[in-house]
This record gives C-alpha cells, structure tokens and sequence, in this order.
C-alpha cells in the first residue's frame, strides 16, 4: 500500500526545511523544547506549506503566495536598533509601556523596563526558554493549535518573544505594546510569546508590527493569551506591515469566567497577511467583543481566520469584521462560532461586511456556526458591495467632492468597528490611519 | 438675466424620455411652484437640476447664473448655490449629522474661496437653526436621518438649506408626509429664508403647502413639459378641478 507522503518541493519548503536544520541546534531552550520544536517540524514536514485543497487555507494559499523562504534573520545590528527607536508611529499619541523586537529579538536597551507596576512581569522568551522556567513551560504550546502548519513553523522555530505575567488583581494602567520591527534586510523572524493575566487582573496589550516598505521580509508571529477568571484584558493587533512583506500570526487565548475580552484586529500593510484568532471561552459568564478593521489596496491579499470556541455556558461573544478593499486586493474573512454541547445560554453574534472600492478587488465571506447545545442564540451575517450611489449623490449635491464623500462613507462604513474601542487614544490613533489611508487614495 | 433658465430640455431615464422640452425662467428673489400629477417630471427636474447620474439630459440648456449646469458635477453646483430639498431624505449611517453639516459647509465655502467656519462660530450657527425649526440637539448628535420620523427629516432638509444659504432651492414635494404643524415650521423656515437674492421652485403634488410658502408664479408640468403658468391663483384652481384638462392637453 501507498502510505499518504507530500514531498517538501517548492523552493520555500525546501528552505525552511534547510533553516531549521540549521538552525536547530542553536534555537533557545533545553532538550524537552527541542523535541517539542522537532514534533512541531514534523507537522510541517508532513503537511507542507498549506494551499488551496487545504480547507482553512482555501482562498491564502500559502504555497503559491509564499515563492521563498527568507533566511532566519541574524541578530539586529546597531543601526537597525537606532532605527526602531522612531518605530511606532501608528499608535499616535497613546502613553504605552513599549517592549521592542528588532527582526523578532527582544531589544530591552529601547524597552521601558523601568517602573514596573507592581504585580507585572516582563521578560524575554529567549531568555525564560535558556532558563528552563517551569511555569514557561507549563503554558507555552497549550493554546495555539499544534496541527496548524503556520502555528507548527512559529512553534519549530520561535526565537524570541515576549513573556509577561499579571499577578491576580493587579491592574496594569499603561498599555503594554508589543512593538516588531524589521529592519532592511529582508529576513524571516519567528516570535513566540506568552502573556498570562492572572484572575481578577486588568491589562491592555497592543501588539504592532512594522517594516519597510521595499522590502519582501517574512513574520510569523504567536501570541498565546490567558485571560484568567474575573479578568479585563484588551488585545490590539496592528499589522502594518511594509508593502512587501508576509505576515503570518495567530492569537490563541483561553478566556476564563466571568472576563471581559476585547481583541481589535487592524490590518493597513503588507503584501500577504494571514491573521488567525482562535479564542477558547473556557469559563461561564465572560462577554467578549471581537473585531476587526482591514484597509487593503494595490494587490495586497489579508486573510483574517476566527475561530470563537464556545466551550462553557453563559458566554457573550459579539464579533464585527470590516474590509475596505480597493484596486485588485484580496480580502478573505473566515469566521467560525462553535457552541459545544455544554455551553447552553450562548449568545454569539458575528457580522463582516466588505466594502468594494473596485471592480477588480475580491472580498470571500465565510462565515460558519458549529452548534452542538440546544438553547443558545447565534446568528451571521455577511455582506459584500459597492459604495452606495445614492448616498454618495445625497453628500455631493450638499457640496461635498466626490473623493471627500467616498471618504465619510468608508470611513462611516469602518465606524461601527472602530467606535467600538474603549480606549480613546487608540480609537483616534485607528481613526487618523484610516484617515490616512483615505487621504493617499484620493491622491 | 434669469437665476435659472431651462430651455427645451429634454431628459431620459433609461432610455425613457421624461421631460420633453421644458421651459422655465426663474429670476433672483422668486418663488416658483410647479404643481402637476403623478408621473408628470416633477421629481426628475428636481434630480436633473441636482446632478443626478441616471439622469441623461439629451437636448436642451439649463443655466444657472448664466453658466451651463450640465459643465458641472454635484458639488459644484451647490457650492455655485443650488440646493435640492429631497422628497425623500437619505439615511447614512454613521455619518454624525454635526460631521455632515459641518463637512458640506466647509466644503462649499472652501470651494468659493472662502474661509473654514471656526468650531465655536459653526456650532453657534446650527443652534440657533435648529432651535428655530424644532430641531434638538439630540437629534443633530445622531448619525444623519437615522431614526428620523418623516418629519425629522423634511425639517433636517430644511436645516441643511438654512445654513448653506443657497441662491436657489429646489424643494421636491417637501411637504409629503407632513402633518400640519411640521408643514408650518418647515413653511417658516423657507420663508425666513426668502430674500430678493434668493428664489425658490417649490414642486408639490397639493395646494395646501402654497398657502404657506406663498408663491409668485405657478406652473403646471404634465407630460414632461410646462402646459399652463399663472400667479398664485392658479394653484387654488388646481385644487378646485383637479389636472385632468392638462392631462388630456399633455397627451393630445
């Protein structure tokens, strides 16, 4: 009999088999990581870069939209790091607590260590895997899905990360941002890190990912989150990619009880973008509002995948996506809400809606419900179209320009997303980047 | 020299002619009513004189303080001072209707060349609008005519042709859907606004609406032209008989 073997053939499988050989020796952690990095290989190994045949990959196939694999990328040299200390500009005015990664490396010399609050901890992931530290251990891997092929690279090859702890009840007043920048060359980064809010504590973590413009730099990015019982966490995921990058990250997190959980998705660059949210609502009781923002242009291809885990009863999960799409880019959405058979009294809803500014842009909506319990209350919607004729007259005979009245009803289209952040600061910041966005299309 | 002059004009909706001809001078300080039944052109002469796209004009001239209307797009034309009060107003979800004010005067203004409205003096000015047309400020915090009852909306209309100050306003059946105090208040607030500067076409399906906006001259439009003009009796006829003689005259 033939047993089931994809061969690694394209050049990017080939070279990221290669790296990881070499690599493999000199990645962070004792013999049980290297053996988890060598499982986590075998499912790539096994698998190859996902494609179209594969489901969850369907409209990113990653195969053929990732032509090669970049080389990992050395630690930063002086000048990259002078460079990432301007980094950050999509945050606008908002006063966070930056921990900065240069090509994927902590580089705690333009961190804000200082002044911690107390109950917070911060570290390194390279450092906490050298260390061998137990309570790393006992977390990392838990959450993000191993038989995921992006997840099982990021797993295989994770340099660095951040791993930061919220002790029970304490409240972390200033953001914490997560800031990665790639440097010029053009070189692939694996980040892994690890953020753990104890019960009854509050935190903001924004996580934002930067580079230059030209150059065809790769990201595959993790975060895995516990949100604890009782707990307020905000995530914020800006991926700001320069024009030619590939970007590939995943949030897993596991949501306890009675918490308050917003995740805001805002994708505005790189070439290929790949962002996966796998929630677990673990714990009864907790409301969650999940959403997302994507602004897409030229070719540039942003696949946003959802997976809302409905495992215990008494869950609220609203989740709202929005694409602008225009020229010939690519928006996909897939959205699943899952409802297991003992999370009655669910109540999950989840909208996405893409706005098509050209002819020639593409928006693929799936949105999908999984219910197994017998009392609960979900419901999808999905919409995809033109900029209303009509409304756009309406604006226009008030004497509004036509480029200024696309502009209000994009930006009135994005709102309902965006208003939805508590944070004044960053609402702003996210609205001056669509504004921005905005103002270099009516160019 | 006419504040409008429509000569001849001939429009097609989706290859359907509508207007067939139309003629119409209305000079600075005028009220024009057009009056006539259903189907006659009425809303089509509101939307062609807006800039409507679907709206194909495919002979005559319209000009509007001498310059040709059909040279300029929408935004031009209400800045260059025409305004069209829908018949029915647009809901536009999450547009704040102090950002719609706001952005359409400061739109006008910038185009003729004339300084932005400071925050403080723009605010000031809606006030005290809206507080002369029952307008409150919870309304004007909400996004534009969501929520509005049909009367909220003609008042928000009327509003909106406060504060731009037009040179013409075109009213397309404004007072549809309006009972008789909404009527009053949005009749107050046209005439507040009449001017020897400023002229008005008033098209309206019924008479009652004249008996407030008091017009100078009346027309009768009936297949897609103007059959009958007169002063303001002529609207009390209309009211009396009824438009069959015009549309057995329009068809003949």
């Amino acid at each position: 009999m033939n047993a089931e073997v994809t061969p690694i053939k394209t050049a990017a499988e080939t070279a990221l088999a290669q790296a990881f050989a070499q690599a493999r020796d000199r990645l962070p952690g004792d013999d049980a990581v290297a053996a988890r990095r060598d499982a986590a290989f075998g499912v790539f190994a096994k698998e190859g870069l996902p494609h179209r045949r594969v489901e969850e990959w369907k409209y990113t196939d990653l195969r053929a939209l990732m032509r090669d694999a970049k080389p990992l990328a050395a630690p930063p040299d002086a000048a990259a790091i002078a460079h990432a200390k301007s980094a950050g500009a999509l945050l606008g005015d908002v006063e966070t607590r930056r921990l900065v990664f240069v090509d994927g490396a902590f580089v705690p010399a333009i961190s804000d260590l200082t002044g911690l609050e107390a109950g917070l901890t911060v570290g390194s992931l390279a450092q906490a895997l050298a260390g061998g530290q137990p309570a790393l251990a006992a977390h990392l891997g838990t959450l993000a899905p191993a038989d995921n092929v992006a997840v099982a690279l990021n797993t295989a090859l994770m340099g660095d990360g951040a791993v930061i702890r919220v002790a029970a009840g304490s409240t972390v007043e200033r953001p914490l941002h997560l800031l990665f920048v790639a440097s010029e060359k053009p070189a692939a980064s694996f980040v892994r890190s690890l953020i753990v809010v104890e019960r009854g504590a509050r935190a903001m973590v924004i996580e934002s990912h930067e580079g230059p413009p030209g150059s065809d730099y790769q990201v595959n990015a993790a975060v895995e989150l516990f949100v604890g019982d009782d707990a307020h966490v905000d995530h914020v995921k800006l991926i700001g990619e320069g024009a030619e990058a590939l970007h590939v990250s995943t949030l897993a997190a596991a949501v306890g009880s009675r918490a308050r959980f917003n995740s805001f998705s805002f994708v505005a660059g790189g070439a290929v973008v790949r962002n996966q949210l796998f929630l677990n609502f673990d714990g009864e009781g907790t409301v969650a509002a999940i959403r997302g923002a994507s602004l897409l242009k030229r070719r540039q291809h942003a696949d946003t995948t959802l997976v809302a885990n409905h495992i215990a009863a008494g869950c609220q999960s609203r989740e709202v996506f929005k694409t602008v799409l225009d020229d010939e880019a690519h928006g996909v959405f897939q959205g699943r809400i899952i409802v297991r058979r003992h999370a009655q009294k669910t109540d999950g809803k989840m909208m996405t809606q893409a706005l098509l500014l050209s002819e020639r842009a593409e928006a693929d909506n799936k949105p999908e419900l999984e219910i197994f319990a017998d009392d609960v209350q979900c419901g999808h919607g999905a919409t995809a179209g033109a900029l209303d004729d009509d409304l756009k007259f309406y604006l226009m005979a008030r004497g509004i320009p036509a480029a200024e009245a696309e502009a209000l009803l994009i930006q009135a289209f994005l709102g309902e997303a965006i208003e939805g952040i508590e944070h004044a600061g960053l609402r702003e910041a996210l609205l001056d980047q669509v504004a921005a966005w905005l103002k270099a299309r009516a160019k | 020299m006419a504040l409008l002059e429509v000569n001849d004009l001939h429009v097609e909706i989706d290859g359907k002619e509508i207007l067939k001809g139309l003629n119409l001078a209305v000079n600075a300080g005028e009220v024009h009513a057009i009056m006539g039944p259903n189907g006659s052109g009425k809303s089509t002469l509101a939307y062609v004189l807006a800039g409507r796209a679907d709206y194909t004009p495919t002979a005559g001239e319209v000009l509007f303080n001498g310059k040709n209307l059909f040279d300029m797009a929408p935004d031009e034309r209400a800045a260059a001072g025409l305004f069209l009060a829908f018949q029915y107003p647009l809901e536009i979800p999450g547009v704040a209707t102090m950002t719609f004010l706001r952005t359409a005067l400061n739109a006008q203004r910038k185009k003729r060349g004339e300084a932005e409205l400071s925050t403080p003096e723009f605010i000031k000015r809606v006030r005290e609008l809206s507080g002369r047309l029952g307008i409150d400020q919870d309304m004007l915090r909400r996004a534009v005519n969501v929520g509005f009852s049909g009367g909220e909306k003609k008042r928000n209309e009327i509003l909106q042709m406060a504060l731009l100050e037009p040179r013409l306003a075109v009213l397309d059946e404004t007072d549809s859907g309006l009972d008789i105090d909404a009527l009053k208040i949005v009749a107050d607030g046209v005439n507040n606004l009449r001017s020897p500067q400023r002229s008005f076409v008033v098209i309206t399906h019924y008479q009652r609406l004249l008996s407030y906006i008091v017009p100078d001259i009346v027309h009768v439009l009936s297949g897609g032209r103007i059959v009958k003009t007169g002063g303001k009796e002529l609207a009390l006829e209309l009211e009396a008989r009824g438009y069959a003689e015009y549309q057995e005259e329009a068809a003949a």
